[in-house]
């Protein structure tokens, strides 16, 4: 039989904000040691009130509009009950009644064409510390405690692990791009809800959750270890699928149950009385709407009209950084479509060499417009233009002083190129005689001999020009 | 040292509660969950009174977090001790010109109606709660307990106005306490049904301050309410689940009391909460995850947030018509002592006459015995009732 997979995620992304959502204390980039950015309140000492901080609901908000939400003009917290040592107050402050965004929806571009993905919601809450465990003692650092985050949850819309893949490296390219998220190295958190059904099938299968991975790579495998489960437990009876929750353990590749429904703990959510609700008005709205960043939507689209292919559209997408170097290379004044190969092709070849990807491109857009403008104006060939591009990727060298320094500039002197004329000529007697003779195609082979020699230095319309007076001169 | 928890200074004109934070002085909120725990700042309201050149005589007792009838049952006293409440003792022994209390369920009223002096708690909202050692963030304020309603207003004027370190600090900046306006066109109701909870001697007390009332042309009628006993039902939900949440926070990880004994984190909560608390906190915190629970939510806590609306519609309605409601505060006069294992119902039993102010935010006041309810942000009417019984006394 055919079974199709149904996946539903929830992913936690860290806010890029100054400092935490209900204390002054820095934000998720700052600390350097444990227990460095901790105060009263995130330490979940009695006496202290938490304070909204008001550049988490703008990031949540514009996180929304990226994804096409509906923003809610009233919005608060709820408390969320449960004991564990990295929650200093022995509860999670996170939204349940109303959340800051619902009802969203992102359209991904896969192999099975486009797909929308519809979002339930996000909602803002505080993450919790970390345990450190050293032999037999356990330490709690509180650095993380009260960091924002927010957690989208979409439908259960996903039908294979590369729609999950391609979602998550939408979100991660938007909420970079719209400074969100910069989304590194575990900033960026999902559960996945999974069950299979028969192909054609109507009901939903038993779910499980598989909690708490961080690496993409890992959820894909997650993803397919557990889809394979299922399908073997409904095609050979295997097992009994229970609803639970499970982990994905990234040495054996394997899923292992956590804790079943039926013990799992009841939370006892309810308001917080200590947050009054936000209200966010049309003046407020207007203002996060004007600070919102170009869509990728949109910005695909303009590549698209630029001339530039769907493939490098597709890797330009999901990787901000090489966008925004392209974005401002064109700023500078290049070719969009020029630029884009330069990029995609010639500085990814340059990597790829020295075992690196564009992720590792570190190469300033100024440099790189200096060298693209060398060989549109023709005062270097693209070979040459590419032989500075590998200096300037690989040792970060001035394009222009290395052009100069290694001669390929074409600005040969005008004396030198008649000397290496007269060279070819005298060396080449035959096809001097010949076109005397009338034959055209000698003048093209004289050309071509004088390129060889000059070895691509030199501007060719000027050679073309002194060889033809010479020629006729003769 | 019967009264006090803490002694600071010796000529101190202020007595602060062990439930209210002063830098480096430990607070116990009365528990020994909180053993030995140094607050590492002030409670706002205290910064005031000591940016103003008050100071802080000490901390007095006060019962496990402030959830018994008046400050018997605090770890730190013997049993019976406080059974007039240790701050409210201190003023009427003229040992500090005023204290400070969080009025959270009742306890800070008894007590200075059993020991005959002021105490208001104002509108929710008008006095910082920070440095609170927070149990029912909803519904708790810090309030002012003094010999007379003139101290009463001295002191509110200082602690009462906006702080940014508080998000439920209402963003006034100035607020009423005159002592003084006119009384003789207002109307003060006095409710049937809570006159037949009080004995005779409470009746009589809230007799002899109608009396008073009349003599300076308030009018006063008695009339019949229904809602007190569902508005103390709604209350007591509301502040045993807030209750709950807010004192999980003790478990032994990060400072106060750890039980010594322990072989995983489970017995190490287990252990250090049992033996932290009291019966009557863990009485409180049973009740209060039972309300909260996912198939009790809706009939208990849900309805409860529900029932704090219409009261306070029927409350503002009835206070079209007049300007106070004078109630008795406790059923008696004094109290005997009891077990604590009895403690959850008594407390519960004498909530009807405290907890509609909690449920609603509304201003409360305590004086000659008896209870003055007013208007949001009307403590002036109630200050100025009180202050022409006050004053016919002298």
């Amino acid at each position: 039989m055919n079974y199709e997979l149904v996946i539903g995620l929830e992913t936690h992304v860290e806010l890029d904000t100054k400092s935490k959502i209900f204390c002054s204390c820095g934000g998720h980039s700052s600390p350097k040691e444990p227990n460095d950015c901790v105060c009263p309140a995130c330490s979940g000492m009695p006496g202290m009130l938490p304070i909204m901080n008001k550049r988490v609901v703008e990031l949540a908000v514009t996180a929304g509009l990226m994804l096409n939400c509906e923003i809610s003009r009233y919005t608060t917290f709820d408390k969320k009950n449960y004991y564990y040592p990295d929650l200093p107050c022995s509860y999670q402050t996170t939204q349940l009644n109303h959340p800051i965004c619902t009802n969203g929806c992102v359209t991904l571009n896969t192999s099975l064409g486009n797909r929308d993905i519809r979002i339930k919601q996000i909602h803002m809450e505080e993450d919790a510390g970390k345990l450190v465990h050293e032999g037999k003692s356990s330490f709690v650092d509180f650095n993380r405690t009260s960091v924002p985050l927010i957690e989208i949850v979409t439908q259960p819309d996903f039908r294979t692990a590369e729609e999950v893949l391609a979602y998550l490296n939408k979100l991660k390219s938007m909420f970079r791009s719209g400074g969100v998220s910069e989304c590194e190295e575990g900033a960026m958190r999902c559960d996945v809800n999974i069950s299979v059904r028969p192909e054609g099938s109507e009901e939903y299968g038993v779910r499980t959750e598989i909690k708490n991975m961080s690496s993409f790579e890992a959820i894909d495998r997650a993803i397919r270890y557990e889809a394979q489960r299922h399908m073997d437990a409904l095609e050979f009876g295997t097992e009994e699928l229970v609803q639970e929750t499970r982990r994905f353990d990234d040495i054996s590749g394997k899923t292992f149950a956590m804790r079943n429904k039926e013990t799992e703990a009841d939370y006892r959510y309810f308001p917080d009385a200590n947050i009054m609700p936000i209200i966010i008005d049309d003046e407020w709205l207007e203002q996060i709407k004007a600070t919102k960043p170009v869509a990728v939507d949109e910005k695909a689209d303009a590549y698209r009209a630029a001339g530039i292919s769907e493939k490098e559209i597709e890797m330009l997408i999901y990787n901000s950084n090489i966008s925004k170097l392209l974005d401002d290379v064109v700023a500078l004044g290049c070719n969009a479509k020029d630029t884009a190969t330069w990029i995609l092709t010639d500085c990814a070849g340059v990597l790829r060499k020295d075992g690196k990807t564009l992720g590792d491109l570190s190469v300033t857009a100024e440099k790189l417009a200096a060298i693209i403008k060398m060989v549109d104006s023709g005062s270097v060939n693209r070979n040459a233009g590419k032989k500075i591009l590998i200096a300037v990727v690989e040792d970060g060298v001035d394009p222009i002083a290395y052009c100069k320094e290694n001669a390929l500039d074409r600005k040969v002197d005008a004396s030198a190129i008649e000397e290496i004329i007269d060279k070819v000529l005298s060396e080449n007697p035959r096809a001097l005689e010949d076109y005397k003779n009338g034959k055209e195609k000698a003048k093209q082979a004289l050309f071509g001999a004088c390129m060889k020699e000059l070895k691509g230095a030199g501007n060719p319309a000027v050679i073309k020009e002194v060889l033809e007076n010479k020629l006729n001169n003769c | 040292m019967k009264y006090y928890a803490t002694r600071i200074l010796e000529k101190g004109n202020i007595a602060v509660d062990d439930t209210i934070l002063v830098k480096d002085v430990p607070a116990t909120a009365g528990s020994r969950i909180l053993e030995n725990f140094k607050p590492l700042f002030s409670a706002e309201a205290v910064l005031r009174l000591e940016n103003k050149d008050y100071t802080i005589a000490g901390k007095t007792h006060v019962g496990e977090f402030g959830l018994d009838l008046c400050g018997e049952f605090s770890y730190y006293s013997e049993k019976d001790e406080n059974l007039y409440g240790a701050a409210a003792q201190l003023i009427a022994n003229g040992d500090v010109k005023a204290a400070l209390g969080v009025d959270m369920n009742g306890s800070t009223r008894r007590a200075a109606a059993l020991s005959n002096v002021c105490f208001l708690k104002p509108t929710y909202g008008t006095v910082s709660r920070y440095g609170v050692i927070s149990c029912a963030a909803s519904g708790e304020q810090i309030g002012v307990y003094a010999k007379n309603v003139d101290s009463v207003s001295e002191i509110m004027s200082v602690i009462a106005g906006h702080d940014e370190k508080d998000g439920t600090s209402l963003k006034n900046e100035r607020y009423n306490y005159s002592t003084y306006i006119p009384v003789s066109a207002k109307r003060v109701c006095v409710v049937k049904e809570l006159l037949e909870k009080a004995d005779e001697k409470t009746r009589a007390r809230v007799s002899s301050f109608v009396e008073s009332l009349r003599a300076n042309g308030v009018t006063v009628d008695e009339i019949s309410l229904d809602f007190f006993d569902i508005a103390n039902v709604a209350w007591q939900i509301l502040m045993t689940a807030e209750t709950c949440n807010n004192v999980s926070r003790y478990d032994g990880v990060k400072y106060g009391h750890r039980a010594k004994e322990y072989k995983n984190i489970d017995e190490l909560y287990t252990n250090t909460r049992t033996e932290g608390f009291n019966f009557l906190t863990k009485a409180v915190i049973l009740y209060g995850s039972d309300v909260l629970s996912k198939n009790r939510y809706d009939e208990c806590y849900g309805k409860s947030l529900k029932v704090r609306r219409v009261i306070a519609e029927r409350f503002e309605e009835l206070m079209k018509n007049y300007d106070a409601v004078l109630t008795p505060v406790c059923s008696a006069t004094a109290y005997e002592s009891y077990d604590i294992h009895q403690a959850f119902e008594k407390v519960f039993a004498e909530g009807v006459f405290t907890s509609v102010a909690n449920l609603i935010g509304t201003p409360a006041l305590v004086s000659n015995g008896v209870q003055l309810l007013g208007k949001h942000f009307d403590e002036s009417t109630l200050l100025s009732l009180a202050g022409v019984v006050e004053r016919k006394g002298e």
